[in-house]
């Protein structure tokens, strides 16, 4: 559909911002799994419990089987949705191969049925689920497929959410807590990859190179992208922390033991575990834990610095009133409230309602990082291919500027103000207008 | 015979090593396992609420539930032809919570309860033991557990019940251990004559070691003391 603009597609953009909703969710979903330590819970896979996972009694949702079962559901939910951006992403190029893989999988269902008919219900979904692509791809848009770049994105997606099901199953099957926090990552950086396709895709994104963009400095381009990765490595040691099983390794909060720095002598250690009374999560906790947990609160303290240095370069360079600089005081927002709930999961000894929207804003955050530097990333490409405008052209030329303040704030050597013209877009990298 | 007779002649010789483990300090104080009460089927085969149970000491400072085993023995394991040892399953709570048995000896897990559990034997990393994960219906057929490798307090646990069901073995290349009960004393039976190493083991408390010998028919002695510090 378009919406006035060449190329803009208004529902495929919604229906990017749902999978990314349904993303957060499945992530929130996946933090309650964590919290309340139910991963286990349900010990088979594919399978649940031996059925077909769609077709597991309702009567049988109890305990932490719930939480399980919901998670893989939805996972399969966030699948579909994926499945089906990926496709919208190809325009109407998928629905040949719409029909076709809806035909092999109706043949496929079929003759699960009709070899084991005990794997009825497998037959079942494989069949209905090519009767859905059937259907679907008589009446799949016929809009135009997106830009290389962006129809591989979302092939990337869908692998990545392939492989995180997988993940997610053999965790289950091979016992492996590495696998785990392998697939809490994944997930993360899947969260990541969606909302990029959801900025791609929108108007704003798409219309972007028609209006006066602003400044960027390369330092601070730069600045968004490593506290970004910072936060990422704030989410692997979280995801470890999540994995250990272990409840909380220090249940003080801002001190650790009482203390600015804990004892981890053996001593100190075999008393920590002497007083610790569990009535979930009952694993002694070791230094490597009470390690891991101090290094989380010292680089969640270096994440605040950055992201509040990073907030305050935008403003100075672009003003206030820029979206960029809104955008950079929200991620300020986010780490303030990711501060509090840190502290909150400590002070309610890991409430997994707590311990749970930690994990929510852990996702935000990291996303909205990875926006801030997409975004910044691209003015700086628009820089990167400009040329300096000839004399008289009016419209066509576009002004970048850059306050003296930020500059200095910034270790910028550019000049306080440069007229440049911008090539045309929709070149390597960025879709056209 | 001859393998026979030796065997009678050793038996003959061997001894008994009993104790009492007291506890020394007090204890932190035991939670009420409230999860229990908030799940809409455990909740029913419960009048109060249930509390942890780490620390069980009597008014002398007696402490259950510590492993007592002799040391650096390996390779007797009695195991494979010894009694199978029951792990019940009752009001969504293990019993007993803490228990020990030879490598190979079968722990037959019991689910006595209308509500399902998965019983989930977690060994430490590197033990050599393998993990299991496994469905039990409501007052569903037994299952049988057995290890192959010594470990100190593997963890066996119900994830539908998350919060609160755990259970610990303990699992010795020989037969000689015992638990103490809840008036803390603990019995080995037919330790061979000999210098041996002694251990108790307390799930929170710690452990402690000390040297013993053993006489020829002679019942030995060894008494121990966990502290809270």
């Amino acid at each position: 559909m378009l919406s006035g603009i060449t190329g803009w597609n208004r529902c495929l953009h919604r229906f990017a911002v749902l999978t990314a909703i349904a993303t957060l969710g499945l992530v929130g979903m996946g933090g309650l799994v964590t919290s309340y330590g139910v991963g286990m819970a349900v010990p088979d896979w594919p399978n649940t419990y031996g059925y077909n996972m769609f077709f597991f009694p309702l009567s049988q949702w109890v305990g932490g089987i719930f939480y399980e079962h919901t998670h893989r559901l939805a996972a399969s939910g966030v699948g579909l949705l994926t499945i089906m951006l990926g496709l919208w992403l190809y325009g109407r190029n998928a629905r040949s191969f719409m029909h076709w893989a809806g035909l092999i999988l109706l043949l496929a269902g079929g003759a699960t049925v009709v070899a084991v008919p005990r794997r009825w219900a497998d037959g079942l979904v494989l069949g209905l689920t090519g009767l859905a692509f059937l259907g679907a791809s008589r009446v799949w848009p016929r809009c135009e497929p997106s830009p290389k770049w962006l129809r591989r994105l979302g092939l990337a997606a869908f692998v990545a959410v392939l492989l995180q099901g997988v993940l997610g199953g053999l965790r289950v099957v091979l016992f492996q807590d590495a696998l785990g926090i392998f697939h809490a990552t994944l997930a993360q950086l899947f969260f990541v990859l969606i909302c990029a396709i959801a900025l791609f895709t929108s108007r704003w994104w798409q219309t972007q190179p028609a209006r006066p963009p602003s400044t960027i400095n390369y330092r601070l381009s730069t600045l968004f992208l490593l506290t970004t990765l910072l936060i990422l490595c704030q989410l692997t040691l979280g995801a470890t922390m999540r994995h250990q099983h272990a409840g909380l390794a220090i249940p003080d909060f801002p001190l650790a033991y009482g203390k600015l720095w804990p004892a981890t002598d053996a001593a100190s250690v075999a008393h920590y575990n002497q007083q610790r009374i569990e009535v979930m999560a009952a694993n002694p906790i070791t230094v490597f834990q009470i390690g891991l947990q101090m290094v989380h609160r010292l680089l969640a303290v270096a994440i605040l610095g950055a992201v509040a240095f990073a907030a305050w370069s935008t403003g100075r360079a672009l003003g206030g009133k820029n979206p960029l600089s809104r955008l950079a005081l929200v991620w300020l927002g986010l780490i303030l409230t990711q501060l509090l709930l840190g502290a909150a999961t400590i002070w309610s000894n890991k409430a997994a309602d707590i311990a749970t929207a930690h994990v929510l804003v852990g996702a935000l955050s990291l996303a909205l990082g990875a926006i801030l530097s997409i975004i910044s990333s691209r003015a700086l490409e628009q820089v990167g291919r400009a040329v300096p405008s000839a004399p008289g052209e009016g419209a066509q030329a576009r002004t970048f500027r850059t306050s003296s303040a930020a500059r200095g704030a910034l270790g910028t050597a550019r000049p306080a103000t440069t007229t440049l013209k911008p090539l045309p877009s929709g070149g390597p990298g960025f879709p056209s207008p | 015979m001859v393998s026979g007779l030796a065997a009678a002649l050793q038996a003959a010789a061997a001894a008994d090593i009993a104790g009492t483990v007291t506890l020394k300090g007090t204890p932190p104080k035991e939670k009420d396992i409230t999860p229990v009460m908030e799940d809409a089927n455990c909740s029913k085969l419960h009048t109060t609420v249930p509390t942890t149970h780490f620390y069980v000491v009597g008014p002398k400072g007696e402490l259950a539930d510590v492993v007592v085993s002799l040391q650096g023995i390996s390779g007797k394991s009695t195991g494979a032809s010894a009694p199978p040892v029951l792990l019940d399953q009752k009001g969504c709570i293990y019993v007993p919570s803490i228990f020990a048995v030879q490598t190979g000896q079968k722990i037959i897990v019991r689910n006595s309860d209308p509500v399902l559990h998965n019983v989930h034997a977690v060994p430490a990393e590197g033990s050599g033991n393998p993990e299991r994960n496994e469905a039990q219906l409501a007052n569903g057929p037994d299952l049988t557990f057995s290890f192959p490798k010594p470990e100190n307090f593997l963890k066996f646990t119900c994830d539908v019940h998350f919060k609160w069901m755990f259970a610990w073995v303990s699992i010795f290349d020989h037969p000689y251990f015992a638990v103490t009960g809840k008036d803390g004393t603990f019995k080995i039976a037919n330790v061979p004559p000999g210098k041996y190493k002694i251990q108790a083991a307390h799930r929170k408390a710690g452990v402690v070691t000390q040297e013993i010998e053993v006489k020829e028919g002679e019942p030995a002695k060894a008494d121990f003391t966990l502290e809270i510090k």
